[in-house]
This record gives C-alpha cells, sequence and structure tokens, in this order.
C-alpha cells in the first residue's frame, strides 16, 4: 500500500467537501477498495471514510416502502427483521454475500457505487426498480449502472441510501465462481404490480443487465417451466476461465428458475 | 500402550502455542538493524535483459542497497543446482541450464528475480524497487509441455535443445512390446496430470544476517530441511563454509515438498547482508508465492494396458512429458522419475512395463516434488486405468482389481520396487463395507429421482515412502544420503531432549517422538522435549519430506534410545547390585526382574551425571548418538472410495461420501494420523476438483490470487470415513510405513472414477470444474 492521507468525515457535506481533493476516494466497508490498495492497484491520495456517518446508517421499512442507508452493512440487512418480513429475497441475497467478515464490512453503498460486473445488489435494485438517493439528486436503478465498474454517480456524488417498494415475490438465486465466490450468474426475479421484472449479474459484457426473454415468459406465466423453457442468447455475455458464455445463458436459466421457485415459496 | 506412549491418541503439544497465535515464524524473528528487502520481478515470461538503471531506486528515501545479478556473479556466489542426476536413456547426463539466483542476461518466467532492494522498511523497499529501471527484450514463451519441445518453440537454455532436459526409460522395452504381442484386450488412456500451486499458509521468507565481527552468517529461513539448506549454500552456492552459516527452521507454517528447495531468496538475502552491513529479511507475499513456489505435477501421459482374455494384467507401457518449468528446482528431476514410474505397477502383478519420461523446460515457474511428488501421478495413471478397463470389460471395477492384486509378499516388481508387505484385499473389503457399495444402485436410483447423477469411484493406491536407503538412491543419481540422525539427551534431572534432523512444520513431531521416548522409559510427554531445525543445535539431518519422519526419523531415535537404555541400565544394575541383563524399565523405573528391587529414572539420571558411582570406566553422563539408514522405501498402501453427486444442470459436484482404508504399517498417534488423512484427501479433492494453475499462451499466470485458484474448502468436504488395517513394515524397528502424503495420492483418480461413472463417459480432465462437468454432462446425453 502507498501512503494515504486518511479523513474521518462527520456529515454528508463534510465528506463531500472531502472528497474535491484531486485524487480522493470514498471508503465505505473498502472491501474492495482496501485489497486493491495493499496490491498497489488503487492508489488514492486521500481517503474519505463514510463509516462514521450516522444519516448513512439503518433501514426503515414503511408499509411498502423500504428505505437502506448506504453504509447499512450487508450482515444488517440480511438480519433485519422488518425487511426480512417486507422484501426476503433482498436478505437473502445479502446474506450469500462474500463471507462473515465481507458481510459485517462491506456495505450496501460502496457495491452499489463500485457496481462489480459480478456484485449481487445491482441485479436486486434493478430487478426491483429501485431507487438510488446521493446527497444531489434520486437516480433511478434503470439509469444508474451504466456498464462495468461505472455508475451515473458524478465526482464528488455520495449515496445516501436505496429506496425500493415491495414486490408481490421475489427470489434471488446465483452461481458462484469457485475460486473468488463472487456470482458466474445471479438472478434477481420480481412479481409486482407494474409486472415481472429480471435482472441478471455476473454474466453481461457490459456489467448487470434486465433480461426481455425471462421478463416476457415470466410475465405470461410467474412458473419455474416457464423460465425453464427460456434459452438465453449467448451473445454479450462475458466468457473466461471459469465460465464460457454459453455456460453463463444456460445458468442464467436455471438460476433464473430455481429464482422463480423461491419466490414463490 | 500407556496413556501417552504408543497407539495413544494424545493432543498435540505444539498446538497450544499455534493456536494461541504463539508460534516463533520467520516473520516473527528480529535482529537488532534488521532492514527489509523486495525482490523485482520479471514481467515477461521470456526476455534478454537489455539493462538495468538501478540509480533512481538507490536515491529513494531509507534505500541501503540495489543489487544485481553482475555484482551477486562478481562477489562467486554459485548458480541454483538440481541435487539428482538423471541420465537419459542413451547414457548422456541431463541437460540443466544455468540458473542465477539473480538473473544476469536473460529471465525465463514471469516472477524470476532480478533485483534485490534493500531498505528501512518494506514500503520503502517496495516503493524503491518500482524505480529500478530495467530494459526488456521480449522473446517468445511456451508454456505447454506438450508443445515446448515442437520444431520452432523458443530455446529456453542453450544446454538443452528443443527444451528437453533429459529422456529417461525404465522397465524393459521388449518384454513389455511382447506381452502386448500376446494382449487380448489393450486399454489406452492419455491423460494430464494438473498443474498445482502449494499454498502453504505462510509464505516462504528468509532472514540473513552477516556478522562482520565472526565472519558468520545465520539464516532463519522457511525450510523443511534446514541442514540440506546448508550444505547446499555452501557447498555449491558459494555463501560461506559449513562452520560460518548457521541455518534456523523455526516455526514453519506448511510445506507440502514445495519448502524443500533452496530458493534464489535465502541465498540473495544472506549475500545481501554482507553485501550492505545489515541484517536482510524478505517475506513473500501471496502473489510471489504463486509466482515463484515451486509448482507440482504438471505431467502428460499416453499410456497403454495389455490384459489376456481373463483380464489378467500383462503389460504396461507409459510415456510421459513432464514439465519442469523454467529452471531444474533442487530435486525437480527425482519427482518424475524414481519418484514416479517406479510406482507405475500399483498394487498388481505387471509382468512387463516399460515407461519413458521426457522432461521439459517451459517458461513457467519451476516445478518439484509437492506432497506425493510422483506417486500421485502414476496412482492417477494405474486407477484410471484400471477403472475404465474394468468400464470397458464391463466388470466390476473391484473384481478386476482383486484378480490382479499382488498378494505374496516380498514382492518385485518390473520398476525397481521391492514391496515388502501389504494387504490389498484387506483395504479394498473395508473401504467397500464401510461406502455400503452394494447399496449404490439402490442411491443412485434415489438420486436420479432428484434429477441428479449419482456416481462411485475407487482408487487402490501404493506409494514408497521412507525415503530412502541411501546408497540405493545414490546409485540412483541422489547427490545425497537419505538416512536421518537422532541425539537423545538425558539430562540430570531424568527429562530428555531428543534432537532430531527432522523438521516439524504441521506434522506434530513434538507429541509423536516424545510419545516415543515416553514408551520406553515411562518419562512424562511434558520431561520430553524435541529439538530441531537449527543446524547449531542438531549436528546433521536430513529433513522431513516422502512421509519419512517416522519410518527414518523416528528409527534414529529408536536406535539413540536403544544406547540410552543399555547404559541405563548398566547404571542401575550397578546401583542395585544386579546384573544388567536383569534390569528392566517400567513406569519409570528400573527395576531388577521379579523383585521390588528398583531405582526410578531421575535417580539413575543424576547418578549418570554426579558420577560418585559409576561402574568402573564408565563415562560419566547420559548422551546418546544414533544415524540411521534405512534398508528399503515403505510401502503404504489403502483404497479409497468417493461418491458423488452432479447437478447436470450446473455442473456442481457434490461428494456425498469419501471412505478411506488405509495399511500405514504401525501408528504412534491415530488422532495425528487422521489429521493427515483429512488434510492429504482436501488436497486431492482439491486438485480433482478445483485447482489448477494455468499460464496463458505469453505466459503469464492466470490463477495469481485466490480471486481464480480455487483452494478447497470445508464446504467443498464431506466428513471423511476412515478406517486402517495394518500390516507393520518389515524393514524398520517401529513397523512404521508412513501416512503423510497418502490422502493427495489416492484422492485424486477415486474422485475422477466417481464423477466419469455419473456421466457415464471418461472425457473429463482435472480440475473437474462446474464449468467442464456440465459441459460432460452435456456430451454425455447428446
Amino acid at each position: 500500500m502507498y501512503s494515504v492521507n486518511y479523513h474521518r468525515a462527520s456529515s454528508v457535506a463534510d465528506a463531500a467537501k472531502l472528497l474535491a481533493s484531486e485524487d480522493a476516494k470514498a471508503l465505505s466497508g473498502g472491501m474492495t477498495l482496501i485489497p486493491a490498495m495493499k496490491t498497489r492497484l488503487a492508489a488514492p491520495s486521500d481517503l474519505v471514510d463514510l463509516g462514521h456517518i450516522a444519516d448513512l446508517k439503518g433501514i426503515t421499512v414503511s408499509g411498502k416502502t423500504v428505505t437502506i442507508g448506504a453504509a447499512t452493512t450487508h450482515a444488517e440487512v440480511a438480519n433485519n427483521a422488518a425487511l426480512k418480513q417486507a422484501v426476503p429475497a433482498v436478505a437473502h441475497l445479502a446474506s450469500l454475500i462474500g463471507d462473515p467478515h465481507v458481510r459485517h464490512k462491506g456495505t450496501i453503498g460502496g457495491s452499489v457505487a463500485n457496481n462489480d460486473p459480478a456484485a449481487d445488489y445491482p441485479a436486486a435494485l434493478l430487478a426491483l426498480g429501485a431507487t438510488i438517493v446521493t446527497n444531489k439528486r434520486s437516480v433511478a436503478a434503470d439509469e444508474f449502472f451504466t456498464g462495468l465498474f461505472e455508475t451515473a454517480l458524478e465526482d464528488g456524488e455520495i449515496i445516501t441510501s436505496v429506496s425500493i417498494t415491495a414486490p408481490d415475490r421475489a427470489g434471488y438465486e446465483k452461481f458462484r465462481n469457485p475460486a473468488s465466490r463472487y456470482a458466474i450468474v445471479g438472478v434477481f426475479v420480481a412479481k409486482g404490480p407494474n409486472g415481472v421484472r429480471v435482472a441478471v449479474t455476473g454474466a453481461g459484457d457490459e456489467g448487470v443487465f434486465r433480461s426481455s426473454e425471462l421478463e416476457s415468459a415470466l410475465g405470461g406465466s410467474f412458473t419455474p417451466e416457464a423460465a425453464a423453457g427460456v434459452k438465453v442468447s449467448a451473445d454479450n455475455l462475458m466468457s473466461d476461465m471459469h465460465a464460457s458464455a454459453e455456460y453463463r445463458a444456460s445458468l442464467i436459466t436455471v438460476m433464473a428458475k430455481r429464482a422463480v421457485t423461491q419466490a414463490n415459496g | 500402550m500407556g496413556i501417552e506412549g504408543v497407539g495413544a491418541r494424545v493432543a498435540r503439544k505444539e498446538d497450544k502455542r499455534f493456536i494461541t497465535g504463539a508460534g516463533r515464524y520467520v516473520d516473527d524473528m528480529i535482529v537488532p538493524g534488521m532492514k527489509h528487502a523486495a525482490f523485482v520481478r520479471s514481467p515477461h515470461a521470456h526476455a534478454e535483459i537489455a539493462g538495468i538503471d538501478v540509480k533512481a531506486a538507490q536515491a529513494m528515501p531509507g534505500v541501503h542497497g540495489v543489487l544485481t545479478g553482475r555484482e551477486l556473479k562478481a562477489d562467486g556466489i554459485g548458480n541454483l543446482i538440481c541435487g539428482w542426476m538423471i541420465h537419459s536413456k542413451d547414457g548422456t547426463p541431463m541437460k540443466m541450464g544455468a540458473w542465477s539466483p539473480l538473473a544476469v542476461d536473460r529471465v525465463r518466467y514471469v516472477g524470476d528475480a532480478v533485483v534485490i532492494v534493500v531498505a528501512d522498511t518494506k514500503g520503502q523497499a517496495r516503493d524503491a524497487a518500482e524505480k529500478v529501471e530495467i530494459s526488456y527484450k521480449e522473446l517468445p514463451a511456451v508454456t505447454d509441455a506438450s508443445k515446448s519441445m515442437d520444431a520452432g518453440a523458443p530455446q529456453i537454455h542453450p544446454e538443452a535443445e528443443n527444451n528437453l532436459i533429459f529422456d529417461w526409460d525404465i522397465g524393459n522395452a521388449d518384454e513389455t512390446a511382447a506381452a502386448f504381442k500376446n494382449a487380448a484386450h489393450v486399454v489406452k488412456l492419455d491423460i494430464v496430470n494438473n498443474r498445482l500451486v502449494p499454498n502453504a499458509m505462510e509464505p516462504r521468507a528468509a532472514l540473513g544476517h552477516y556478522d562482520k565481527a565472526e565472519d558468520h552468517y545465520t539464516c532463519w529461513t522457511t525450510s523443511q530441511n534446514p541442514h540440506v539448506a546448508r550444505l547446499v549454500m555452501s557447498a555449491f552456492y558459494n555463501v560461506a563454509p559449513e562452520n560460518k552459516l548457521r541455518v534456523i527452521a523455526p516455526d514453519v507454517g506448511g510445506g507440502f515438498g514445495s519448502k524443500i528447495y533452496i530458493y534464489p531468496e535465502e541465498i540473495v538475502c544472506l549475500w545481501a547482508s554482507k553485501k550492505t552491513g545489515v541484517p536482510v529479511k524478505w517475506v513473500a507475499d501471496r502473489t510471489e508465492s504463486f509466482l515463484t513456489d515451486a509448482h507440482g505435477r504438471d505431467h502428460h501421459t499416453h499410456a497403454e494396458m495389455a490384459f489376456d482374455k481373463d483380464h489378467n494384467i500383462l503389460g504396461l507401457k507409459v510415456e510421459t512429458k513432464a514439465n519442469l518449468g523454467a529452471y531444474m528446482s533442487l530435486f525437480s528431476s527425482a519427482t518424475p522419475t524414481y519418484l514416479y514410474a517406479t510406482l507405475l505397477s500399483g498394487q498388481y502383478n505387471i509382468p512387463a512395463i516399460h515407461a519413458n519420461v521426457k522432461a521439459i523446460y517451459t517458461n513457467t515457474a519451476p516445478v518439484d516434488a509437492y506432497r506425493g511428488a510422483g506417486r500421485p501421478e502414476a496412482t492417477f495413471v494405474m486407477e484410471r486405468m484400471m477403472e475404465i478397463a474394468a468400464r470397458q470389460f464391463g466388470l466390476s471395477p473391484a473384481e478386476l482389481r482383486r484378480k490382479n492384486f499382488v498378494t505374496q509378499f516380498p514382492h518385485q516388481t518390473p520398476v525397481i520396487m521391492c514391496y515388502d508387505a501389504g494387504d490389498y484385499a484387506a483395504s479394498l473389503d473395508a473401504a467397500m463395507l464401510a461406502a455400503d457399495y452394494a447399496g449404490f444402485p439402490q442411491r443412485k436410483a434415489q438420486a436420479a429421482k432428484a434429477g441428479k447423477l449419482r456416481g462411485i469411484g475407487m482408487s487402490c493406491y501404493i506409494e514408497a515412502c521412507g525415503i530412502a536407503p541411501s546408497a540405493a538412491v545414490g546409485s540412483l543419481g541422489a547427490g545425497v544420503g537419505l538416512w536421518e540422525s537422532a541425539e537423545v539427551r538425558v539430562n540430570a534431572v531424568g527429562t530428555i531432549e531428543v534432537l532430531t534432523g527432522s523438521h516439524s512444520h504441521g506434522q506434530g513431531h513434538e507429541t509423536t517422538f516424545a510419545q516415543l521416548v515416553n514408551e520406553r522409559f515411562g518419562v512424562p510427554l511434558d520431561s520430553v522435549s524435541i529439538v530441531h531445525g537449527d543446524t547449531d543445535k542438531v549436528q546433521m539431518g536430513m529433513g522431513t519430506y516422502g512421509s519419512r519422519s517416522g519410518a527414518v526419523g523416528m528409527s534414529a531415535i529408536v536406535k539413540a534410545l536403544d544406547k540410552v537404555e543399555a547404559k541405563a541400565k548398566k547404571i542401575a544394575a550397578h546401583l542395585l547390585e544386579a546384573d544388567e541383563g536383569d534390569i528392566v524399565i517400567e513406569n519409570g523405573t528400573l527395576k531388577v526382574a521379579g523383585t521390588d528391587k528398583n531405582v526410578p529414572w531421575f535417580q539413575m539420571a543424576l547418578a549418570a551425571y554426579t558420577a560418585h558411582n559409576l561402574p568402573g570406566g564408565m563415562e560419566p553422563g547420559l548422551k546418546e548418538t544414533a544415524f540411521y539408514d534405512p534398508s528399503n522405501f515403505t510401502f503404504p498402501a489403502g483404497c479409497y472410495i468417493c461418491e458423488v453427486e452432479v447437478d447436470p444442470d450446473t455442473g456442481m459436484t457434490e461428494i456425498v461420501q469419501f471412505v478411506a482404508a488405509d495399511d500405514f504399517g504401525n501408528i504412534i498417534n491415530p488422532m495425528i494420523v487422521e489429521g493427515q488423512v483429512h488434510g492429504g484427501i482436501a488436497q486431492g479433492v482439491g486438485q480433482a476438483l478445483l485447482e489448477g494453475a494455468f499460464y496463458d499462451a505469453s505466459g503469464q499466470l492466470l490463477t495469481a490470487s485466490y480471486m481464480d485458484y480455487t483452494m478447497p474448502r470445508a464446504s467443498d468436504l464431506p466428513s471423511f470415513q476412515l478406517s486402517t488395517s495394518n500390516t507393520p513394515c518389515p524393514s524398520n524397528p517401529l513397523g512404521i510405513k508412513g501416512c503423510g502424503e497418502a490422502g493427495a495420492i489416492g484422492s485424486p483418480p477415486a474422485v475422477i472414477n466417481a464423477i466419469t461413472d455419473a456421466l457415464g463417459h471418461e472425457n473429463l480432465t482435472m480440475p473437474a470444474t462446474p464449468q467442464k462437468v456440465w459441459a460432460a454432462a452435456r456430451a454425455a446425453k447428446h
């Protein structure tokens, strides 16, 4: 790790001010940034720690509206009783992230801002039509995730929370990379008043995406059989030593089928 | 057996410090004035070094030295060597290319060390290392042993034409050809034994300290054999003569073979300490471990087995290409030859065997012995072959094996080894019973209802341990003898120190060796200390690898204990005014047999040191030394059965049961033996399902971190069912065969045999990742 200046932000405004310096980076749980710094792949001049800002923490459930503070850890999401009641699939997804250490340090805001193409939360937020709230504005998930490690966030913009409207049913299944345990394919299915949305993470060569084939099949019949009948195209899917595009395409169908089974409980 | 003696399930004495974080590893060692090193390594798999500019690095803060291979050569430091001479079938010696501890003109793999930087802190050393400017002229690279000998492949060392190090034969080609002429059936197999990264929990480390006033060097290093390190560094690398070089291998956090070898870093740290005038410490980071620890396996093999009409084996032909990487590591030549092809008879009567092994350079990390070392590769060939043959013949895999088992001992194989004892049918029966083999078809049908493919596979392995008779290995090319030493010091109060040339890096010697002393003299375990790993304390030893510490190391202790016992009885007889022949040792007391006359052990010891009343002419003190040179290898063997369920939709394999029935000879501590088998199976399952080191065509290691290299996790493994049915080894005094590697040797073919049984076809390479199994399941369906 190179030498770096550490700042503990006391408020979102304070953090925004500190982030104005040239090579400053926001630090949330640090589960991606710190390893990258240790291997000298990332070299920010300044780290602005968001982990001690009270406004960024906590989960509130009000009717069908769920708000999760950006600095809420995966473990808190996984174990929150109200959330488990309102959107159990999101709590389930959080319980599958990384290992206990990662789940107790890593945060939803950090994960969403990083937009790793194999991260879990982007699939949930996209399938649920979530809203990402920042210190400057609110952005719909459909507009937020723009590519590999790319988001709609502007320089100095800080995610403060994500907001979800609870669906009627939802489910998430993933197939893990055997080494890293990130998703090779993760599929989040959600059925709500506005229809069925299906988002796929781990597989797309431009990051998380919605599967129109699965959405139309499941829109007709929200059943595992309907999902199983969909042959997903391997075009525009990632291919690497762990999984070819064809393998990923097949896994998308299998994971969608299992996610629907889970959603239908 | 007492509660702490031989055969007792005693908790490990050393675990208190390991579990509480109080172990003392090389990185825990601090010497006044110590500085830190970083190595600048080649980013290219193959390149000429056009120039090195260290000026900017030298000007960085905290830097004490930036040193290159030219300076190292100018100081007369030698090249690294391979310590086992293999001759090709045409009689020519192996073609060993030069391996300079710091590359001078050319780099040959990604990770090749080029420059060392010494600075006040590790961070400063790394910062300065980034300022070293090396201009490379890139050359084409080759990483695949099956392509490295092709016409037009890059030439890696001028000494080895076509990258061929040796072309070695064993067995009898004519007799084997004749056997194949008479065959009713010939079964053929092409097989790759995947390359592995050892991944010891503790990365390699070295601390070199040159004391100018004394003109003396001390090297703390992560070594499985510190005495061999001292010998090699003084005799071949010209670091210092042995009397001026102390090598200490303190607690070492796992080796699996990878810490047998002498690497560039410890040599360079010692030399750099003298050059810079400060003690120099280097600790590998995990990336350096992936890139530069000696890798394991990487064999490409074609094999054919001939059977008569009744399915008796007539002969075996094997051709293997062994990838030795960019340089020949210390014992790299022995692994694919005498540790591999000598085990190609398996547990079977095979009248004629012929094997050819070509050892090949590639632009990859050096390859050397890794847990099992040659024997897993031989077992994988043999046990895949037997399973495939049984399937082709429509026979039960157990019955084809049983029909061909060696049952008479001693049994001379056509490939050097003479098996001295075993009962292969007993292990097979025990494993099949434990696995409820007979109930498998029902379980398969049940799994099919749930959409799962269930398969069962077995592996009947044999290995050679307890290496090795020194004269025998000498005649085969070994540069060292493979005996072991022991010194037993009885203190004046009767407590005991055992100094051993074996080295513990996870094996539990501090417990098992003490159990042996307890068994003999009744001294409590707490009163016995095991001393190892320091060339200033233990005079000489050959270290720990190849499951040799029990069979060879403890046999040396037995010899020393025999001498101590003889002298102790003389002293006791004198004190008790009895005949020494009548003295027996019971419960910590020396007694006159059949009487109540006795002298406690500690009183006898005190008498030896007060020397007030010793037999006439006897020297005071009680300390004895012994060297033990084994008369044969030992031959652990066993049967492993693996049962899997494959999810054809995802290709995920779940091991639903794993049975190991082993014959390890006599056992000192069953709990430690079980731990060895657990770890070995975990590594074998890792090789079969998860682990593989892969280079891209340009020679970059694709699996250089845990993001891409899959280590086995607890959730990948079932609870193992273990048993032993032991035949004592006749060649050593304790009847021990060894257990350290069996799990890693026996398990990979059992796992692959199970998956191929589930899939119904044989085309599956290790590691059998979900992607490969998914593709194989689809291919089987169509």
